[in-house]
């Protein structure tokens, strides 16, 4: 991917520059708009940094009103447009491109309503994913989805990438936990799904939203469910010799009926340099280790607490601890939640990766990284989302070393190749965004890929809202509406049957 | 007219292009349980799913099923049964509903109507359980989308683009679910006595605690007679529902207690008295007696639903219960459904649909059964449904735009 193919800039747009820029002036009076390159600087990339690009010029917008002007006008001056919410995204999503307005929701930073007796938060896009828990919390409520950037992500971007995090076998992704979004198509039209009322009738078009990447509208309001806080809850350090054992632990697990709050796996490698780290108390003879956290009614985590740890134990756990506090529960977080920057200091750089597998091939795709590890000569480190499936290999690399960074993506797209195989998919929660386009035929063949396009198409037809992600090719809509008609012979007719 | 009886999913694509080369619109059924719902559609052809059916993957310990769209909704209910698994969305039955038989409905419909059941506030609707889809749109046209795992955003999710569509965007061959262990045992918390307002109240104080409720419903005077058999005894019922592991479920009822307890009398139901209860409100058991008097189904924003019902009776005769802490109104009209008053006072009480479930097919015709859209809204689904499916040949005219 470091041959990474962007869509040809279009040097009309090039040309009009300053125009644009006078009247994006105009729509977004005040600081809201900006063009000169340092200041620019700071938006060429995402949080996948290997790439960088600075955009046409940056407009920040304050109301609906403005977005909707934004893209009325660039709409029908064929004008392509980026939206960015807080920049967190490592599959490089809200990547710039050369001739686009990139513009960036971060001024919609307020929270609108909130609404105990209905369990919900009406927020601005721009609100960050632990702001709207923090608005709540002093009543015992928070936000349920909690990816790890939950501190600097906004919730528009949450609703675009369909985040998810540690809690989304028990507590869902985005998708349900959004309960509706106020949002403006390409061509200025405002558009309100959804609402604190369920099940809004009509096509879908809040699920297909989640997760669209910024191809399909901009979100710019948010809608979203919170929960009553768990009364308590308490953590399982659980060690194994093997990630086969591991993994059958969590399979009867589940098998028993329990969906535990959390449930997070890693690997020795991981494990080791987590601990060198935070000296978090792990156990350093293990090649597995678990963590399982048990969030409910007090009652119920003791209850669940004892089944697991028989369970445990039957699998063969050679070591296994409950948190007894919540500093202690803390403690066993600390170093899963520190894997890597932990893994940060033993390489000079390291790749995410991000597939999602059934759970049961975890052996034979780590066993298959193995391999490749040693085809490519780079280590490579493991946490995993155990309960859901979801995969985050990280693979250490040099990129001072020529070829190295080269290496590390061939040896990431491998990984991919390998969870798609077993059944698994490209990514379980960061996105195909630029990183992952290209790989996007190992799961979808053309025909799958096309229909999702007509989807785009519905919303965006001149391709205009971040073109050159998620998709390696966007066919014309034009070409992609042609039938083709299959003549034949009427197929085994049955009978009128009444 | 034909009947065409798919037993592969090959035979479905075949069947689709066929139509779309003679411009020949299809009817696409299941068991036909839900036929009521809905304009009327009137084509020359059916496309009948009720042979493509068995379940083709469950892997109890990876919480995942697949099944081909024909496959009985009772089958896949006992298959998950026997390893204490479950649907958790609580997928309504509407066949009692309509006059039929209870236990009715394909898979491929349950994601059609996108169900859901009381459980819908905790644990979502189909749209929130389905992980992928093989399909054929109308263009004919085969093509698949998500998985078989449950963290996945690889591309759009036109797995949860097919839920609600009522068969008018693609026609689902295989369907791909997220299953769940069923509770170890549940038990119904009910207060007597409450108003509707007061009712709210409760309910709400209740969803906000930790208690985990699982299904918050009030049930006023006028109808709590006919749930299980008449077992309640005077004034209005508000039940709320408690599940999971035994030790667990008798402490947050005794929470309950302590939270409610100066809201009216209390009492629990067992087990099995709370089953039968929540299967009836699911169902739309007091309406479902034989009469065809119009019944709706109306959405919005829990708190605002008794009130919503009160300026209501003003205008009309309604027979009502709650569900969903009070945002799901069943509403059993004692004349005509009064669409457009209805319709307005929604949107006056902050917005939210009314779907009329149930009226004579003359009354059908005239009304519309979906909530009508806002013009961006209804054109941005017109070019959906344009784009897949630009002949009109799936269900036409089976929601109101298409």
């Amino acid at each position: 991917m470091s041959g990474l193919k962007m869509p040809q800039a279009n040097a009309a747009t090039l040309k009009k520059r300053a125009e644009i820029i006078a009247d994006m002036r105009i729509i977004v009076p005040g600081e809201g708009v900006v063009d000169a390159q340092n200041e620019m600087r700071a938006f060429e990339s995402d949080g996948l940094t290997a790439y960088r690009q600075m955009p046409l010029v940056v407009v920040l917008p304050e109301t609906t009103a403005q977005v909707s002007r934004i893209l009325k006008y660039c709409h029908e001056r064929d004008i392509r447009v980026v939206p960015r919410g807080s920049g967190t995204s490592l599959s490089g999503g809200a990547l710039p491109l050369e001739d686009a307005v990139l513009l960036v929701m971060s001024r919609f930073n307020r929270i609108l309503d909130i609404d105990y007796a209905n369990r919900a938060v009406v927020a601005q896009p721009g609100v960050t994913n632990l702001g709207i828990t923090h608005a709540v919390e002093q009543a015992g409520f928070y936000y349920a989805p909690d990816p790890s950037s939950q501190i600097a992500c906004s919730i528009g971007g949450n609703v675009a990438e369909n985040s998810g995090g540690v809690h989304c076998l028990k507590y869902g992704l985005t998708a349900n936990n959004v309960l509706g979004i106020e949002m403006v198509l390409m061509n200025g039209d405002v558009i309100r799904l959804g609402g604190k009322h369920l099940d809004a009738e009509g096509y879908d078009l809040l699920g297909l939203m989640t997760g669209s990447e910024g191809l399909l509208g901009v979100v710019t309001e948010v809608t979203v469910r919170i929960l009553q806080k768990p009364e308590t809850a308490r953590a399982l350090l659980i060690g194994f010799p093997s990630s086969e054992e591991a993994g059958q632990c969590v399979a009867e697990i589940i098998g028993a009926g329990i969906i535990p709050g959390g449930m997070e796996m890693m690997d020795g490698p991981a494990i080791r340099a987590a601990e060198d780290f935070v000296h978090a108390g792990y156990p350093l003879d293990v090649e597995a280790l678990l963590i399982v956290e048990l969030d409910g009614p007090q009652a119920e985590v003791d209850h669940l607490i004892d089944r697991v740890e028989t369970i445990a134990r039957q699998n063969g756990a050679t070591t296994s601890r409950a948190s007894t506090s919540d500093e202690e529960r803390a403690v066993f977080w600390a170093g899963r939640k520190a894997a890597f920057p932990a893994v940060g200091r033993i390489s000079p750089d390291y790749y995410c990766m991000d597939g999602t597998i059934p759970r049961k091939q975890l052996p034979r795709v780590l066993a298959g990284m193995r391999a490749l590890s040693e085809k490519y000569g780079l280590r490579v480190a493991n946490v995993f989302h155990a309960g859901d499936g979801n995969l985050h290999p990280l693979i250490l690399y040099d990129a001072n070393r020529p070829g190295e960074l080269e290496k590390a993506e061939d040896f990431g797209a491998d990984i991919l190749r390998l969870c798609v195989e077993v059944g698994g998919v490209l990514t379980g929660e960061h996105g195909v965004g630029v990183e992952k386009r290209d790989l996007m035929p190992e799961m979808f063949t053309e025909d799958d890929l096309n229909q999702q396009i007509r989807v785009k198409c519905a919303f965006d037809p001149g391709h205009l809202l971040n073109p050159g992600k998620v998709f390696p090719q966007l066919h014309r809509c034009a070409e992609l509406g042609r039938m083709h008609i299959h003549r034949g012979q009427m197929p085994f007719p049955e009978l009128e049957r009444f | 007219m034909t009947v065409f009886l798919p037993n592969t999913a090959e035979e479905v694509l075949e069947t689709v292009r066929w139509a779309v080369s003679e411009e020949a619109p299809l009817e696409v059924v299941g068991h036909g349980s839900k036929r009521g719902i809905g304009q009327p559609v009137q084509t020359a052809h059916t496309l009948d799913l009720s042979k493509l059916t068995g379940v083709t993957l469950y892997e109890p310990e990876e919480l995942v099923l697949s099944a081909r769209a024909g496959t009985p909704i009772a089958e896949i209910e006992a298959l998950l049964r026997e390893h204490n698994q479950e649907l958790a969305f609580e997928p309504m039955d509407y066949g009692p509903l309509f006059g039929g038989e209870p236990g009715r409905g394909t898979l491929g419909g349950l994601l059609a109507a996108n169900l859901a059941g009381p459980r819908r506030l905790k644990a979502g609707a189909a749209r929130d359980h389905v992980l992928g889809v093989h399909a054929v749109s109308g263009r004919g046209e085969g093509f698949k989308s998500g998985g078989r795992v449950v963290k996945n955003v690889t591309g759009y999710d036109l797995s949860k683009g097919l839920a609600g569509s009522w068969g008018t965007l693609a026609v689902a061959t295989d369907i791909t679910m997220k299953v769940l262990p069923a509770a170890e045992t549940e038990t119904t918390f009910c207060i007597a006595g409450l108003d509707d307002a007061a009712a709210t109240q409760a309910m709400a104080i209740a969803m906000g605690s930790s208690a985990e409720v699982s299904g918050a419903a009030h049930l006023p005077e006028g109808v709590v007679g006919r749930f299980i058999d008449g077992g309640f005894s005077g004034g209005g019922q508000t039940v709320l529902r408690v599940e999971g592991f035994g030790p667990s479920v008798a402490y947050r009822i005794d929470l309950l207690s302590r939270l409610l307890g100066n809201h009216g009398s209390a009492e629990t139901l067992d087990e099995a008295a709370s089953r039968r209860l929540w299967r009836e409100i699911r169902d739309g058991h007091p309406f479902a007696d034989g009469s065809p008097a119009p019944v709706w189904r109306v959405s919005v924003t829990p708190s605002r639903g008794h009130e919503l019902v009160d300026a209501f009776r003003r205008a009309a005769g309604a027979n009502v219960y709650y569900d969903w802490q009070g945002g799901l109104i069943w509403m059993r009209m004692e004349a005509d459904p009064e669409a457009e008053i209805l319709r307005k006072m929604i949107a006056h009480l902050g917005g939210g649909h009314a779907t009329l479930v149930r009226a004579p097919l003359a009354i059908r015709a005239a009304t519309p059964v979906f909530e009508p859209q806002p013009a961006p809204l209804a054109a941005l689904s017109a070019r959906l449904k344009e784009q897949f499916d630009p002949q009109k040949i799936l269900n036409p005219g089976r929601m109101d735009f298409t």
